[in-house]
């Protein structure tokens, strides 16, 4: 069947797949009701209410007390974001108190979704966690009616970050994301990669990526401040088994500029960035690939993109890091051997046979784009069905 | 041709020597990738390499093919030096600087954090 939507011809792709279209128009390929807590202090009465309402999920995290200026907006972006991602149905906003909670219903309510949000202070975690509850119950079982409908390649949008690098992220497992993207981003796709310290050694390479000068300008500002207020400010030594990781040097990786070369593999060859956004921010320049300034933490990072409204993340592993994150399916590659002997659930999407030279580049890249459209109609990736939730906020400095 | 395997992955062999059913026209298996003819260090990409063997090498760039002895056991992912490195010099890898040498690499030995780091930070 020909995607139609929207009034769009079909000309673009023979690419669909079954998708949930949002209030917004924005297509999830998940159907989440979600508990989310607006600080540390509701994780408790957000995990009883998904305790008692089945088909829902609490998204606990240990921040939102005493945050200001930037911090605080970022806080705020990633919640609201978290909450409006298309793979989100519906969401139950808990905070300690009335006034940032309804910032963050606020926020989430301009999708059009369902959003409801309750204080607990003055009433307590009992009666907080039955009115939520009562809520909760009548969003998942109206999500659970919702239907689904035919979508085009066009309405994806994916991210990718890679973790747990080595020596074969570099050589197959980053590429075969590029060659993905080589194929997807000109038939319309939204795309993002990020890792701010991670480009550091190619930096000269990604400030070319850019669609045009002044965006890589943009770029390099965002890369520089990083290297000038936080690694100049607060480094002690060479940064040794933090960047690269005591992982990505067991996997023979032994510099950062080799790490960042390998890393910049997940771009491909022929597309360029088309803009570059902040943590959690959502591209607003139309369709393309765009650069993310974000953490080379795998979960902060992927928790940032899906804030940005990124639906599939495709995840390039060498040693094998087992990160999924709660409303976005995490799709992991591999090409080394070793890791997809010892720890293979872990894993969809084998390409060795890269490193065996049996494998093409442009295979690689295909049966990746197979598994992203199997994953956006449903397929559980091996991080979900492993039950691997992590949903981790950036910080980016002490609270008041 | 499904070329991934979406379940039950299964371990890979490897060795070489173990001829394909098809015969003796099938393209060997390399010990060790590059990535551009301007590096000078290649990864190992397969298990348990011992020294003292007769590596085959793909310059994947180019599509060409280079044979380099190893002088010691290196685990998989590691480097293999494809010159002799001596403290100073520049480490190439995609064509690019990867840092630099602090100790010394022979042909065909490992080239990793005993002798080699970042030249940022």
């Amino acid at each position: 069947m020909a995607a139609k939507k929207n009034g769009k011809s079909s000309h673009k792709s023979n690419l669909s797949f079954q998708g949930w279209r949002r209030e917004n128009k924005r297509v999830g390929v998940r159907n989440h009701v979600i508990i989310l807590p607006l600080d540390d202090l509701s994780n408790a009465a957000c995990e009883a209410v998904a305790n008692n309402i089945k088909g829902t999920m609490a998204l606990p995290h240990h921040y939102g007390r005493l945050q200001f200026g930037e911090d605080l907006d970022l806080h705020f972006r990633t919640l609201i974001g978290t909450g409006s991602n298309p793979n989100v149905a519906a969401v139950v906003v808990i905070g300690i108190e009335d006034g940032w909670t309804k910032r963050v219903v606020d926020g989430i309510a301009k999708t059009g979704k369902p959003v409801v949000g309750f204080g607990i202070e003055g009433h307590g975690d009992i009666a907080t966690i039955a009115k939520a509850s009562y809520k909760a119950k009548e969003f998942v079982q109206w999500a659970s009616e919702l239907p689904r409908e035919e979508c085009g390649i066009e309405d994806l949008w994916v991210s990718t970050k890679c973790g747990e690098s080595d020596t074969t992220t570099g050589l197959g497992s980053c590429p075969t994301v590029g060659n993905m993207y080589d194929k997807l981003i000109p038939k319309g796709i939204y795309g993002v990669f990020g890792e701010t310290t991670e480009i550091t050694g190619a930096e000269h390479i990604c400030k070319e990526r850019a669609a045009t000068k002044a965006i890589g300008e943009k770029w390099y500002k965002v890369w520089k401040a990083y290297q000038d207020d936080v690694i100049e400010a607060y480094k002690v030594d060479d940064l040794s088994e933090s960047q690269p990781t005591k992982g990505n040097i067991a996997g023979g990786l032994s510099s950062i500029e080799e790490k960042a070369l390998g890393n910049l593999e997940k771009i491909g060859r022929s597309c360029t960035y088309i803009d570059v956004l902040g943590p959690a921010e959502a591209p607003a320049a139309g369709p393309g690939l765009y650069y993310m300034d974000t953490s080379s933490a795998a979960a902060e990072c992927v928790t940032l993109m899906a804030a940005g409204g990124y639906v599939v993340h495709t995840f390039p592993t060498g040693q094998g890091n087992i990160i999924g994150n709660p409303i976005v399916p995490v799709v992991k590659i591999s090409a080394n051997p070793k890791t997809l002997r010892t720890m293979g659930e872990h894993i969809d999407v084998d390409v060795t046979g890269i490193l065996r030279r049996d494998m093409t580049l442009d295979t690689a890249g295909d049966s990746l784009i197979d598994m992203v459209m199997r994953t956006a109609n449903g397929r559980l990736t091996a991080a979900e069905a492993l039950g691997h939730r992590e949903f981790v906020m950036t910080k980016l400095y002490r609270s008041a | 041709m499904v070329f991934y395997k979406s379940e039950g992955q299964q371990p890979l062999a490897y060795t070489q020597t173990k001829s394909s059913a098809k015969g003796e026209a099938r393209v060997s298996i390399p010990q060790f990738l590059v990535h551009s003819p301007k590096d000078n260090v290649g990864v190992v990409v397969v298990e348990d390499l011992k020294a003292g063997t007769d590596m085959l090498g793909v310059i994947t760039e180019t599509d060409t093919t280079v044979r380099v002895k190893a002088r010691q056991d290196i685990p998989i992912g590691h480097k293999v030096a494809l010159k002799d490195l001596k403290a100073g010099d520049t480490v190439i890898k995609y064509g690019e600087d990867i840092g630099k040498m602090v100790g010394v690499a022979a042909t065909g030995e490992h080239v990793h954090v005993h002798n080699h780091k970042t030249k940022r930070w």
